[in-house]
């Protein structure tokens, strides 16, 4: 238990979902801790252990409470109740039902808080109204649903049939295009799941990671001795120099900059110097100041115009002029077209760290199994952890095991390692379990971030509104480590045209170390910044071409046949225009609407704008394959092998569905192993909205494959129909049923699929083809601004997304309401900044009265290269959103916003400049 | 002193997290009787230190009441809401703590007990400044008291952030005001927060108002030169221009809105 609880045990009798208990500990121990530690209740979840976040809501005498700030000592003689207790005898509950049907959870991390929050509110309104199941649930915090399916699922729980069984999954043939309930979905809503902190070997150790609190120092290191001497329970102290193997990581292979403890020197706010390992109420007793480590601080770059100065210290050996890289795309002529331009537009545009924000902080632990490690964490990229732990312990990576647990949210932020390394290193060296969890303010001051932009961009067009140019340039803070800074420098300049054709285009991107955290990897790759600037031009052009600007967007609309700033032509599910056809019944609906309101409206203006995006799925020009593999064994048993990490955006579900129908079977019909590196092959990372996609693609080869040797073993017709009853498999065809029995085939059947989308190269000037398939989106926003304060209300959003192939309607509706959340934390609120917003009461992200009512229009231009005709969804859900915020906001008020978040003294400032200018 | 809790904790979690956590005695009030539930009297009423928000919610309260009930529902979500204590927002003495302008325009008091006495304070003497209050080491808060308010006071308040639940004030107002038979302001109390380091009450403002008709006129008396008191500052949430010209703006809205509640639910 934590020593924050203080030193003498009280034995407290407290009644725990119905159930008389007597836990014995310090008086200050966290409910929370009571329940998840003493108890062995891990349903409830720590996402901050500071009342922001809700995660940890349970009832204590019939009310909603944060378990985190409840000491034991005000539980005695009281009522708890958790997740744990509101299914009876194996029973869903109606309200859990509610949320397992409307998709309320994806990663479910802050799910069980939700319930309990709910839970609260149904006992004290049987018929909530949509209001009231805000204000009810508003304490508790999600990052991935968008809150609009939660609120959904409340609704619903008074008209649920008590009595109503689940749903049967879909049979065989129809999976693909069926909004199924994720099929990892029950023990997000029963408090079952394990996610990284709930479960560790009960011998571990604990280890907790001292950090700089400097972003720029050196340091040098004294004896550690008196140290272990003074705390008996502290077993070792790790420092860079134990680390047995390469003391570095990153994800490119010559930029393995990151040091697992730094070594002299720390370049960021947060940076791990050392590990201390022993008894958990020692590590976490022991005091930094009691270390013996002397700090000689140094002056740190602040954003890429220190880091850029001609004087600025060099951060990094690869890095000369703290450039780490510059991508850059070039087409047509650019400077002719511009001057023969009829219309041009122009502006620069800033944007800040975003954190990831996931409600589930960093957690796992690691164990050595003779000469191996094994780590189980949360992560989004097991086969990359793998190596990179392999790598630091100076192992084969076959000696390496990576095991994910449940992951509590990631969009990009658990793509990069975080405890994974010094886990494995831990318990290579004391050949006992490690484990390790991380605080909110640890990860939050840890982790990586958001690229914050500096952008300039210009773009032409013609007399008839017909775009012919655009210039753009981008330096990306990509702070103290390299991390994933060169994959948003070479996917920015590819995406800066946004999705329009434009004939004549410059476009570069830098990624410029600094002392701030390390950019890495956040839904869109730095693709969200650039679309702020493109999108902005857009609005400029279409006013001064005196063109509607959904219309403006239509004419120049990337469609089949075009070719785009690298080359490349476009030959299928190009769905833009599809899109923004589908956006103008409302878009004309609500700027007429907005245009009376304002007729009579001085103080509170509306608007209405609207944004598009293009993104490549998967990697940039590099190969990305995923290997999925089928078994049916002799024991009857199907499994599917699927090395895809679902963080909650729900691909073990979309390729079960995918793997279902290509085999021809029910996804009832199918066990699972999902993720670890021993039994899985490589599904590639959770990212690039890639694994619809690619991972899809690979399952769907898979199920073919083994399809196509059992349909061989019987000598049956392609359009044979298959059956599993047991260890029996009967394939039905037009000749009649053949039957054969498992146990007698002298192996098990298995089916393997591999998927790499081709790409070409780039060359100097960009030119070729980053990606083999795109998503296009477009989205429109409406809201109210007050004139006065600068506040935004947000009142609808409105997305068209096509995705090829929607193969579960309800999850891909799910990741845009999310990615539309996390575009509206963007645009309105969200800025992350050392030392200051690293809790999650003064980082802001969208709460459930932030999100408005969303309506969706899914456009299903296939792709033939995708599984079914499906591509991505996870990232371009997010890229319209600010964009469309931003644009409504200007046709409000006049307003330019151009650095973001567009917080209220910011869009008050951009409104009095927009009246006097 | 620890009573619901959602300071102590979060104090903890961020030294914690920086190697800083140290075992301090705490003083659990939560089980002293004495310490919960609102009781009135002819004077007025005594809301115990241990009572919170929600329970103030719960409360039959004139509706004078209205702004502190008001913030009430802003304190946090539920969760805080049902833990959080009045007299805990006002001990935590942050400048951004919803319960202090509402106190301050009903003349709230505060009973400070010790071994040796037990004395009472206003409110606006007991706040000294960011974080810091009159309270001493040997005290512990037990009550606040709310003098019987005039018959026919109304209040309001507006609280101004950058999302809509769970949000730390950019700037507050609270507004209570008492017309007259004639309906002319015969009493005005301005509160405005997050913008010093500790709330203040306009006072020039509040003198301004006297005798001015309920009417739509009514927000246009509170000028710049009123909100000079204030202190403002720049941080992550605001800055400091924004904030001063934002009080102005929900100052004047407040008094807006009291205008425009019709007379009859005055009496």
């Amino acid at each position: 238990m934590s020593p924050d609880a203080g030193s003498m045990a009280e034995s407290v009798r407290l009644t725990v979902n119905g159930a008389a208990v007597t836990v014995s500990a310090p008086p200050m121990t966290r409910l929370s801790t009571v329940l998840r530690d003493h108890l062995g209740m891990t349903g409830t979840k720590v996402g901050c252990d500071a009342g922001d976040c809700g995660a940890c809501t349970v009832l204590l005498d019939g009310q909603q409470v944060c378990a985190c700030l409840v000491p034991l000592t005000q539980a005695q003689g009281r009522d708890v109740a958790t997740v744990e207790g509101l299914a009876a005898e194996g029973k869903l509950s109606a309200l859990q039902h509610a949320f397992h049907l409307h998709g309320a959870a994806q990663c479910g991390i802050c799910t069980p808080g939700m319930l309990m929050a709910a839970a609260d509110l149904l006992s004290r309104i049987e018929r909530p109204t949509e209001a009231e199941v805000m204000d009810g649930l508003g304490g508790v915090l999600c990052r991935c649903t968008g809150y609009r399916k939660i609120v959904e699922a409340v609704l619903a729980v008074p008209a649920l049939d008590k009595g109503a069984a689940l749903p049967e999954p879909p049979g065989a043939g129809v999976a693909v295009g069926a909004s199924m309930p994720r099929a990892d979905g029950l023990p997000k809503i029963t408090g079952e799941d394990r996610f990284a902190a709930d479960a560790a070997p009960s011998d571990a150790l604990w280890l907790r990671v001292v950090r700089s609190p400097y972003p720029a120092a050196r340091f040098a290191l004294g004896d550690m001795e008196p140290l272990l001497r003074a705390y008996p329970g502290l077993k070792r102290v790790i420092q860079a120099r134990d680390i047995p193997g390469e003391n570095g990581f990153g994800i490119y292979p010559h930029l393995k900059d990151q040091p697992v403890l730094a070594e002299g020197m720390v370049r960021y706010r947060g940076e791990a110097v050392l590990a201390l390992v022993g008894a958990r109420e020692t590590v976490e007793a022991i005091r930094d100041e009691e270390l013996p480590i002397e700090w000689e601080v140094s002056q740190p770059l602040h954003g890429v115009a220190a880091a850029l100065a001609p004087d600025a210290d060099r951060l990094h050996d690869h890095a000369e002029e703290n450039v780490l890289i510059e991508g850059y795309v070039e087409s047509g002529d650019t400077r002719a077209a511009f001057a023969e331009a009829a219309v041009v537009a122009e502006g620069d545009w800033e944007t800040a760290y975003v954190e990831h924000a996931y409600i589930e902080p960093e957690a796992g632990y690691a164990e050595r199994i003779g000469d191996r490690v094994e780590v189980t964490a949360c992560t989004q990229a097991p086969y990359m952890d793998r190596d990179e732990v392999a790598r630091v312990i100076g192992l084969p990576p076959e000696s390496v095991r990576i095991l994910p647990s449940a992951c509590g949210g990631g969009f990009g932020g658990k793509l990069d390692v975080s405890l994974q390394p010094i886990l494995g290193v831990a318990a290579w060296l004391l050949k006992q379990p490690v484990r390790c969890v991380y605080s909110r303010v640890e990860s939050m001051a840890s982790s990586t971030k958001r690229h914050p932009a500096q952008m300039s961009a210009a773009a032409a067009a013609d007399g008839g509104g017909k775009l012919t140019a655009l210039r753009f340039s981008g330096d990306f803070d990509t702070g103290a480590y390299a991390s994933w800074g060169p994959t948003v420098a070479g996917r920015v300049p590819v995406h800066a045209t946004g999705p329009y054709r434009i004939p004549n285009v410059t476009a570069s991107a830098r990624a410029v170390h600094t002392n701030g955290p390390p950019s890495g990897a956040f839904r869109g790759f730095g693709v969200p910044q650039a679309a702020i600037a493109h999108e902005a031009l857009m609005d400029d052009l279409a006013e001064k071409s005196r063109i509607d600007p959904l219309e403006f967007r239509h004419r120049n609309a990337l469609r089949a046949g075009d070719v785009t700033a690298t080359g490349q032509r476009l030959e299928h599910s190009v769905g833009l225009a599809a899109c923004l056809e589908a956006l103008r019944p409302a878009w004309q609906d609500l700027r007429g609407a907005a245009e009376s309101f304002n007729a009579g409206s001085a103080r509170l203006r509306k608007g209405v704008g609207v944004g598009c995006m293009w993104y490549g799925i998967g990697n940039t020009s590099m190969s990305n394959p995923s290997t999925l593999r089928l078994k049916l064994g002799r024991n009857g048993h199907l499994t599917l092998f699927n090395g895809a990490v679902d963080i909650g955006q729900g691909s073990t579900s979309v390729i079960l569905q995918i793997a279902a129908d290509a085999l021809g079977l029910p996804v009832s019909a199918f066990r699972l192993v999902l993720g670890d590196t021993d039994r899985t092959p490589d599904a590639g990372k959770t990212s690039a909205s890639r694994q619809t996609f690619v991972s899809g693609r690979a399952a769907e080869l898979a199920a073919r494959d083994l399809r196509a040797k059992i349909l061989r073993l019987a000598n049956a017709g392609p359009d044979a129909a298959l059956e599993l009853a047991q260890d029996r498999l009967l394939i039905h065809d037009g000749e009649g049923t053949h039957a054969i029995s498992l146990g007698t085939l002298s192996e098990d059947l298995i089916g393997e699929g591999r998927f790499d989308p081709p790409t070409e190269p780039l060359d100097a000037k960009g030119q070729g083809i980053p990606y083999a398939t795109y998503g296009f989106a477009a989205q429109v926003a409406a809201l109210t601004v007050d004139h006065e304060l600068g506040t935004v209300q947000l009142e609808r959003i409105v997305a068209a997304h096509d995705v090829g192939r929607a193969i579960n309607p309800m999850l891909v509706e799910g990741q845009i309401h999310g990615g539309i959340a996390q575009g509206i934390g963007l645009a309105l609120m969200e800025e992350y900044l050392p030392g200051r917003t690293e809790n999650l009461h003064d980082y802001l992200i969208p709460t459930f009265g932030d999100v408005p009512q969303i309506d969706i229009h899914l456009i299903e231009d296939r792709e033939p290269l995708g599984p079914f005709g499906a591509k991505g969804i996870g990232e371009p859900a997010l890229v319209p959103t600010a964009p469309a915020i931003l644009g409504a906001i200007r046709q409000a008020t006049g307003a330019r916003i151009t650095r973001l978040p567009a917080l209220p003294h910011r869009v008050l400032a951009a409104i009095q400049a927009a009246r006097h200018g | 002193m620890l009573a619901g809790g959602t300071d102590v904790f979060p104090a903890k979690a961020n030294d914690a997290a920086w190697g800083r956590g140290r075992e301090e005695p705490v003083l659990d009030l939560s089980a002293i009787p004495e310490l919960r539930g609102i009781a009135q009297d002819p004077q007025g009423f005594r809301i115990a230190a241990a009572v919170t928000w929600s329970e103030l919610l719960a409360a039959d309260l004139p509706p004078d009441f209205d702004a502190l009930r008001l913030a009430a529902r802003e304190v946090g979500g539920r969760q805080i809401q049902n833990r959080g204590t009045l007299a805990g927002n006002l001990c935590n003495a942050s400048p951004a703590a919803d319960g202090v302008p509402p106190l301050l325009c009903l003349d709230a008091e505060v009973e400070l007990v010790s071994l040796e006495e037990t004395r009472r304070l206003p409110l606006s003497t007991f706040l000294l400044d960011n974080r810091s209050t009159a309270l001493r080491p040997d005290e512990l808060m037990s009550a606040i008291f709310v003098p019987r308010p005039p018959a026919g006071a109304r209040s309001t308040f507006l609280k101004l952030g950058a999302r809509r639940y769970l949000v730390i004030s950019i700037a507050m107002v609270a507004a209570w005001l008492r017309p007259d038979a004639d309906g002319k302001v015969a009493e005005a109390r301005i509160a405005v927060g997050a913008c010093s380091p500790v709330a203040q009450r306009l006072s020039k403002l509040e003198a301004d108002l006297l005798g001015s008709p309920l009417d739509e006129s009514l927000a246009a008396t509170a000028t710049p030169r009123h909100l000079e008191p204030l202190a403002p500052i720049d941080d992550v949430r605001a800055s400091a221009g924004y904030r001063r010209e934002a009080a102005l703006t929900l100052v004047r809205r407040a008094l807006a809105q009291l205008a425009a509640k019709p007379l009859g639910r005055v009496a």
